[in-house]
């Protein structure tokens, strides 16, 4: 009798759970949905993108750049040393840092920066609004939250993020130029010809994925951040739950988005 | 001007609202009192639009606002101006901003009028020259006249207060009871006010309505409820922890009045 009962309370919580799980895909898809029906159906806010894509690109370039330069010094520095041990001499590091960064730690490593900084500062703004009533506010002074807050933030993080990364792209190769050339005595040329045979489907790759970790990251915080209940707490837990569901849904989704993208033959 | 007819309202299991009538007549102030938690705000929401009740009727100039689309409803939002508990100020913007984000999204004035339009409301409520401040700059008392200054920019036919003196000193209470009364006399709007605050219940209502258990327990005059025999209601306005009112936690209101 006592182990029927426990049973039957594990099948409920697990029926709960998958219950809520696909309410909140419910619930997302329906923002997307709207966003999407406001960009088409309703003027921009001139003001609300500048100041977004402010915030968004301008502010977060810095620590993407810091992020990528030092990334291509380690993979310039690594497989400099590999390829020493293989072929005595260090062969492709300009290739191998190149094709790394711009189909791969580019996008990933940027959209992971993206989601602590902008994915944090989004779920919290939000959030914040959701709990002193703003979000309420707006809706009495004839203004759709969705139309006001989500559209901008969503037109400009998926503007934004390829943006960034096409600058980390270029910050990455230049710190793997520098161990290349100073450590290894790399000629620019050799190193520079390295990169400029990649092909343009492979910096496509990169940014392509760019534009799907931006959407996933801005809806995320952006649904984080206007389902907010419960004070200070509630905002606290929105922007955690935000930046770490973002970070897992760009880790999971690079991999199916890559084998997507090599099946068609993109990069 | 508004009338409520049996109105219900759950979230999840916990009923808020259980059959809830009532009428307010054009140009009057009706105060709804009530404990914390017994869904007088949420009355308020529901009258507005941002939240739809299960069951019952919201007719506004007799136009029910209930099944309305969100263009339809924009058009009731125009008539009612909504003063937030917190006065719910945009961070981001100023006060004149705050103040005019209505004229341009509601009704589309141009930079100009709205500008006019502005200062007059900061006058009204006695704030002229904070126009530049942002929110985070102002006082409480301040915020909420700032709110008063939003909610009336768009001469609203209807006033919603939401606990508008809460939070405040007593001095800047009785101030915010004198901007209502001058804003009924000046503008003659009608007027929710939802508060525990008796004293302003007083001063400021035509009417009171006590909600208790879901449900409307007794409405008349300050007079009339001043005078009114029932038990609950007079442990409320007294202000009493004995009585018929169970509060959860405390052991001392077995004891009758």
């Amino acid at each position: 009798m006592h182990t029927d009962l426990k049973q039957n309370n594990f099948f409920s919580h697990i029926g709960k759970k998958i219950l809520r799980s696909s309410e909140i895909c419910g619930e997302i898809v329906v923002l997307v949905k709207r966003t999407f029906y406001w960009f088409f159906h309703a003027p921009l806010n001139r003001r609300n993108v500048f100041l977004q894509l402010l915030e968004m690109g301008a502010r977060t370039f810095p620590v993407t750049s810091l992020t990528l330069f030092f990334t291509g010094m380690v993979l310039a520095l690594q497989s400099g040393y590999s390829f020493i041990k293989v072929f005595n001499e260090p062969l492709y590091v300009g290739r191998l840092v190149g094709a790394s960064i711009c189909k791969e730690l580019g996008p990933v490593l940027t959209s992971l920066v993206f989601a602590g900084r902008v994915g944090a500062a989004v779920a919290a703004e939000l959030g914040t609004m959701k709990v002193t009533e703003q979000i309420d506010a707006l809706y009495t002074l004839g203004t759709n939250p969705i139309k006001y807050l989500a559209v901008p933030r969503f037109l400009a993080a998926m503007l934004m993020l390829p943006l960034l990364v096409i600058y980390s792209d270029f910050i990455g190769i230049l710190g793997g130029f520098l161990i290349a050339h100073l450590r290894f005595g790399i000629p620019p040329n050799v190193y520079f010809d390295e990169i400029y045979i990649m092909q343009i489907r492979e910096v496509l790759h990169g940014l392509i994925k760019a534009v799907v970790f931006g959407l996933i990251i801005i809806t995320i915080s952006c649904y984080e951040g206007l389902t907010t209940e419960g004070g200070a707490e509630g905002v606290g837990q929105s922007t955690t739950s935000a930046v770490v569901v973002s970070m897992v849904l760009v880790l999971v989704g690079d991999y199916f988005l890559t084998a997507l993208l090599v099946a068609f033959r993109i990069g | 001007m508004i009338q409520i007819s049996d109105l219900f309202k759950c979230f999840g299991r916990k009923i808020v609202h259980q059959g809830i009538s009532f009428e307010v007549d054009k140009g009057e102030v009706l105060t709804i009192i009530g404990g914390s938690g017994s869904g007088k705000s949420v009355l308020l929401k529901q009258i507005v639009g941002l939240i739809k009740p299960d069951q019952g009727k919201i007719s506004i100039d007799q136009k029910d606002i209930v099944h309305l689309e969100e263009e339809e409803l924009q058009e009731v939002q125009k008539m009612i101006g909504y003063v937030f508990q917190e006065a719910a100020l945009f961070d981001s913007l100023t006060v004149a901003e705050n103040v005019s984000f209505g004229l341009y999204n509601l009704l589309k004035f141009s930079e100009h009028e709205a500008k006019k339009i502005v200062q007059d409301k900061l006058s009204l409520v006695g704030l002229s020259g904070i126009e530049n401040l942002k929110p985070a700059q102002l006082s409480g008392g301040m915020k909420k006249r700032v709110g008063i200054a939003r909610a009336i920019a768009l001469n609203p036919k209807i006033l919603l207060y939401d606990e508008p003196t809460t939070g405040l000193d007593p001095v800047m209470s009785d101030v915010i009871n004198d901007l209502i009364l001058k804003l009924k006399k000046e503008t003659q709007t009608t007027a929710i006010a939802v508060t525990h605050d008796m004293k302003s219940a007083y001063k400021i209502s035509d009417r009171i309505a006590m909600l208790y258990e879901g449900k409307i327990l007794e409405i008349g005059t300050p007079q009339q409820i001043q005078n009114s025999k029932n038990p609950i209601l007079r442990q409320f306005i007294s202000g009493s922890s004995f009585g018929p009112i169970p509060i959860p936690g405390h052991k001392n209101n077995e004891h009758r009045n």
